[in-house]
Formats: C-alpha cells, structure tokens, sequence
C-alpha cells in the first residue's frame, strides 16, 4: 500500500483551497461590529469572572474587600474597567442591534449601516457619560 | 418551534439549536436591565466605603437584583462561549472545551450566589 487514501481520486493530506476568509476582505462597518461583538464577548466573560472574584472578596470581610479594591482602584485597575465598561456597551447596543434584527426589521442596507453607526456612537458616549457620572460622584 | 409536518419528515436539525438560540435571546433582554441596574449601582457608590457597598448589596432588592443577574449573566456566557468554541475548535478538543466552559460557569455563577447571600445574611 504505497498510495495514500483517496477521495474522488484526490490525495488525502493536501492542504485543500479554502475560501477567502476575514483576511482577505476590506473591513467595512458590518464586518467589523459583527467581529466587535464576539470579541467584546469573550473580554465580558472574563469581566463576569471579576465580578465574582469582586462578590465573593466582599463577602469575606473588609480585609479581602479592601485588597480587590486596591486593585480595582489602581490605574491600570481602572484602565481595565474603562475598556469593560467600553466592551459592555459596545455588547449591550450590538445585543440590542441583533434582537431588532430577530424581529426581521432593520435589514434594508441603510437600516443596517444607521444603526451600525448608532451603536459605534451609542457605545462611545454612554461609556463617557458612565465615567463623567462616576467621577462627578467621586469628587 | 418546529412544524409537527417537519417534525414528522425528520427535517431540520436534531439537535438544541432551537432552545439554544432562544435561551441566548431570552437571557440577553433580561440582561438588559439588569446589567443596566449593576452599572448603575457600582456608579452610584463610587468612592464608597466597606459598609456602604455591603449597606447596599445587604438590601433585598439588590441581593435579589445580582442573583439572577448572575444566573443570566452565566447562562447567557455559557451559551456564547460555546458558540464561539464550535467556530473555532474543530477537534476532539472541541467537546473538552464546551464542557469546561459549562462547568466553569455553573462553578462561578454558584460562587456569586454563595458570597451574594452570605452578605445578605450577615450581621
């Protein structure tokens, strides 16, 4: 047995052509948000995951409280918080954007590219204003 | 979701698409005030002290408020992550990783409720 396995007379193990992908295409607004919002996805998840670390340390007493606080408050601490805050309502207006979408409305070109906008907008002055309330409260 | 005409031919998928893709649905509107409530409660006591985020947390609105917006918010993980790991994984891995992404949600959201009702327990 010397020859390798085939399939319709092709070799097994070739690599076989694939159709263009991400790479190959000028980034527009849509591809862009859809992608946006599966990466703003994941850094979510792993805001969740701070969450409970966050819950869980204020649960322990004001000495684990005060030590995840420490880091929370920290610049790079709030620097993370920034993009969390950025990436939710980013994920949050998109979320939005897709169950208009379910509804089957909104898919008209111009629909498509006026809410993309809204939610690049949408995102960017709600997590100012949620920093500006923030620190206003703060003093 | 399905017809009883398409149920009976054997079309379509046999598998959780429809519940899936529903649960993703369902968990997402009902994150939408509830996020909304977190953020803005977190912006609210900025700058509080132990006593006062723990004065807040202790009320029953808001231990209510964070549980079941951690069994949303692990729902609603868990069932993205596990779309994202179907795109991408196309190995045997693909089963490990759907079940650890599984269990590590059931895991932090069960963290979340124990710390949230102990604080809304505690003296």
């Amino acid at each position: 047995m010397d020859s390798k396995p085939t399939i319709l007379g092709v070799t097994a193990g070739r690599p076989r052509p694939l159709s263009p992908n991400i790479q190959i295409y000028r980034p527009q607004l849509t591809s862009v948000l859809s992608i946006a919002n599966r990466i703003t996805s994941v850094v979510l998840s792993l805001g969740a995951v701070g969450l409970v670390i966050w819950l869980t340390a204020a649960a322990m007493g004001p000495r684990a409280y005060g030590e995840v606080q420490g880091v929370v408050v920290s610049w790079g601490g709030r620097i993370v918080l920034f993009g969390f805050t950025f990436a939710f309502f980013m994920h949050l207006c998109g979320g939005i954007r897709h169950l208009v979408w379910d509804t089957v409305h909104g898919f008209e070109l111009r629909s498509i590219y006026i809410s993309g906008w809204a939610v690049v907008a949408g995102s960017v002055v709600l997590t100012l204003a949620a920093w500006a309330a923030s620190l206003l409260l703060a003093g | 979701m399905r017809s009883p005409l398409a149920r009976a031919q054997g079309l379509g998928s046999a598998k959780g698409g429809v519940k899936h893709w529903w649960a993703e649905r369902a968990s997402a509107v009902a994150l939408v005030p509830l996020t909304l409530w977190l953020l803005g409660s977190i912006v609210a006591h900025t700058g509080g002290d132990y006593a006062t985020v723990i004065g807040w947390l202790k009320t029953p609105l808001a231990s209510l408020s964070m549980i079941v917006l951690l069994l949303a918010l692990f729902h609603h993980t868990a069932l993205g992550l596990q779309v994202v790991i179907e795109d991408y994984v196309h190995s045997d891995a693909k089963f490990a990783a759907v079940i650890a992404v599984r269990l590590g949600c059931l895991s932090l959201a069960s963290a979340g409720v124990v710390a949230t009702l102990q604080i809304a327990f505690s003296r």
